[in-house]
């Protein structure tokens, strides 16, 4: 084995689970958890019914309801919308039909998909994990190969626990240097996507390393292999080390005793080689990066708090600057207006990028001993039912309701527009979520990415806000 | 799965880059439990105005674009969401075939899944096509799977690449569960193996 030619972390994972390859290099892969959820599966139940088929492996699928329904206390009473209300019925139907784990939506591990694989410990490093949704990349923080597939592909994986998939390149994103103040995952991410474009990682998967991915706790790192797909990466991988074995050490789920040994004795090989091959190869250095937020309408358009707004003028190539013009149009926008001046209707911490306690611990200090703007609704809505008990256990909620924000259940809220939470026409968000598309949070609705810490001071100052100028106060 | 061998119908221009899912479906029109009636939420940001009434700016409320069969779009098209109902609603409408100089990969291969073929074409050849599609009803255009062509009004060939399983798998209608089933022994054995060396994956 010693004469094998180094490889990366993806290649050992890949090499790992192949069950066979197909004359045409097209490889038979191996899943070895399969998450579900009541939007993306319905369809593919009715596929393997209608063949008369089983899950193949309903000990390795777990399902659980976030996408659709509302995050008030009205899910102890029923699921009012009845559209919402059949698809989740469906989702509990099927899963009992094919026997297959289901967590109720009164559950206290309840949550979003993303958050709850780890949290429970059932995201383990060297996994192939997927779900039928883009930001499964975000398990790739455990150092699992995790990536989101369609429902067609939900019903090849239900009936064969496998997925038939051609290879992907090697991109390495290496961050180096210590983060400035006011930064976090989420700066660091949104800085990665404005380098290298929504497409830039396209046909690859991006592993992130170097000292400042090293130094992020599992939740910074979860944050930043979240947006993965927002860089056109279907899958982002950070290797796995003493930070990841720790956080795995703690959950309800994960190995223990023997079995943890073993997997310990494995996971440790994962990392990359030395010198294993990058098809492609990114450097940012940490201390560049400022408090960012988007400016636009998808991941790219993004800048530091400190800049304005481009002005499609300077944009040479013609179909770019109709594209920012595109943007500054919808945004409501005037280019060279300063991105702090923009006043916001509403801010939204939550969704799978960042609803984990660490977040929710970074937003209420800030608002600890402020409170929210006048005409600002601010939404807070953790990732988890235990999110949620940790952070009152921490007295965050107090500390947040005091501030005036909402304190809610957990479920994938304003980050997509399909349950009640949602933006109306022509309001501007500060959100903690992932997508800036158009209408993405409801129609004609307006969104800016950022931080939990930037979130929140953008909820006491009433506009998009330098967290920087709002440091906790250290009294009450 | 419907076969997908040759198309010749109306193309229908649509010059935007990073044309997101959001945009193709929006999330508010996902909580169908089945694969049809989608095509009526296609482009539903684009298509209807707030009060609910049609935008006649939109290409596909146009003629002769309504009865369009091939999509034409630039780059990085189908990025977003893994939302397979992104296909279905193209497919719903009537569309059978997106050109574009590529693609997100999620869309990409739900597009197989369903007999949506994406065809990448140069920018400048989707440029070209979309100029084509201007000349409205009479400019149907051809697209030839099993030759791998795309035929111009004009009648100038372009030629493509499809990855020659998912060629195979397109031009017979076939589902991909049956086939991976044949290999059922293959899948066994690595269970078995695996369940030796990482007992912690199974219950």
């Amino acid at each position: 084995m010693s004469a094998q030619k180094p490889r990366t972390l993806f290649d050992k994972i890949w090499d790992a689970h192949v069950v066979e390859t197909l004359p045409d290099g097209t490889a038979m892969l191996y899943i070895d958890l399969h998450l579900t959820h009541e939007v993306t599966t319905p369809q593919a139940f009715d596929g393997l019914r209608a063949a008369g088929r089983k899950i193949r492996r309903p000990d390795a699928t777990l399902g659980v309801i976030d996408h659709n329904i509302a995050t008030d206390s009205s899910r102890y009473t029923g699921i009012v919308d009845p559209e919402s209300r059949l698809q989740v019925e469906t989702l509990e139907k099927n899963a009992a039909e094919f026997g297959m784990p289901l967590i109720p939506l009164l559950d206290e591990r309840q949550g979003i998909v993303h958050v709850i694989g780890p949290e429970l410990g059932r995201s383990l490093p060297g996994m192939t994990i997927v779900c039928g949704d883009s930001h499964t990349s975000t398990h790739g923080a455990m150092g699992a190969l995790a990536f989101g597939i369609g429902t067609s592909e939900v019903e090849h994986v239900l009936a064969t626990q496998t997925l038939l998939q051609k290879p992907a390149k090697n991109m390495k994103v290496e961050v180096a240097g210590n983060l400035a103040v006011g930064c976090s995952g989420k700066d660091i991410t949104l800085a990665i996507i404005g380098r290298i474009g929504t497409a830039g990682g396209t046909g690859h998967v991006i592993e992130y390393c170097g000292d400042t991915i090293r130094s992020l706790d599992m939740a910074g790192r979860m944050t930043v292999s979240n947006m993965a797909i927002e860089g056109g990466a279907r899958a982002g991988l950070i290797a796995p080390d003493q930070t990841t074995f720790d956080y795995i050490a703690r959950t309800p789920d994960g190995p223990k005793g023997a079995a943890l040994e073993r997997a310990l004795a494995w996971w440790k090989t994962l990392p990359s080689d030395a010198g294993a091959y990058f098809d492609t190869v990114v450097k940012l250095n940490a201390h560049e990066i400022a408090p960012q937020v988007t400016w636009g309408t998808n991941p790219e358009a993004v800048l530091p708090i400190t800049g304005v707004v481009p002005n499609p003028a300077d944009v040479e190539d013609e179909a770019k600057r109709a594209q920012m013009q595109r943007m500054v149009d919808y945004m409501g926008l005037t280019p060279g207006q300063r991105l702090q001046d923009l006043k916001v209707d509403v801010v939204f911490i939550g969704s799978c990028t960042n609803s984990r306690i660490e977040d929710i611990r970074a937003a209420a200090a800030i608002a600890k001993g402020r409170r929210v703007a006048d005409g600002v609704r601010a939404m807070v809505v953790p990732g988890s039912g235990l999110v949620k008990k940790a952070a009152e256990a921490e007295g965050l909620d107090r500390i947040l309701l005091e501030a005036g924000f909402e304190w809610r259940e957990a479920g994938c809220s304003m980050c997509l527009g399909m349950n009640p939470d949602k933006l109306t026409p022509g309001q501007r968000s500060a959100s903690t979520s992932n997508r800036n598309f158009e209408g993405r949070q409801g129609p004609g609705g307006r969104t800016h990415l950022l931080s939990p810490a930037m979130a929140a001071a953008a909820a006491v100052s009433g506009h998009l806000a330098d967290v920087r100028d709002y440091q906790p106060k250290e009294t009450v | 799965m419907q076969a997908f061998t040759t198309l010749t119908g109306i193309a229908a221009p649509l010059p935007k880059a990073n044309v997101d899912t959001d945009q193709i479906i929006p999330a508010r029109f996902l909580k169908s439990i089945s694969r049809s009636g989608f095509g009526k939420n296609l482009f539903a940001n684009f298509r209807f105005k707030e009060d609910g009434s049609e935008n006649p700016d939109f290409v596909l409320n146009q003629e002769p674009y309504r009865h369009a069969e091939v999509l034409i779009a630039f780059e990085n098209f189908g990025c977003g969401s893994s939302r397979e109902h992104a296909p279905w609603a193209l497919l719903d409408f009537g569309i059978r075939c997106v050109i574009a100089p590529d693609f997100a990969d999620i869309f990409h291969n739900n597009c197989f899944k369903n007999g949506v073929l994406p065809v990448r074409l140069p920018k400048e050849v989707c440029a070209q096509l979309m100029e084509d599609a201007k000349l409205g009803a009479n400019a149907r255009i051809t697209v030839d799977l099993e030759r791998e062509v795309v035929v111009r009004p004009n009648g100038e060939e372009i030629p493509f690449k499809i990855d020659p399983l998912r060629r195979h798998l397109m031009l017979n209608g076939l589902d991909d569960i049956g086939q991976t089933m044949q290999h059922a022994t293959a899948i066994d054995t690595f269970e078995a193996k695996q369940k030796a060396a990482q007992p912690w994956l199974y219950a």
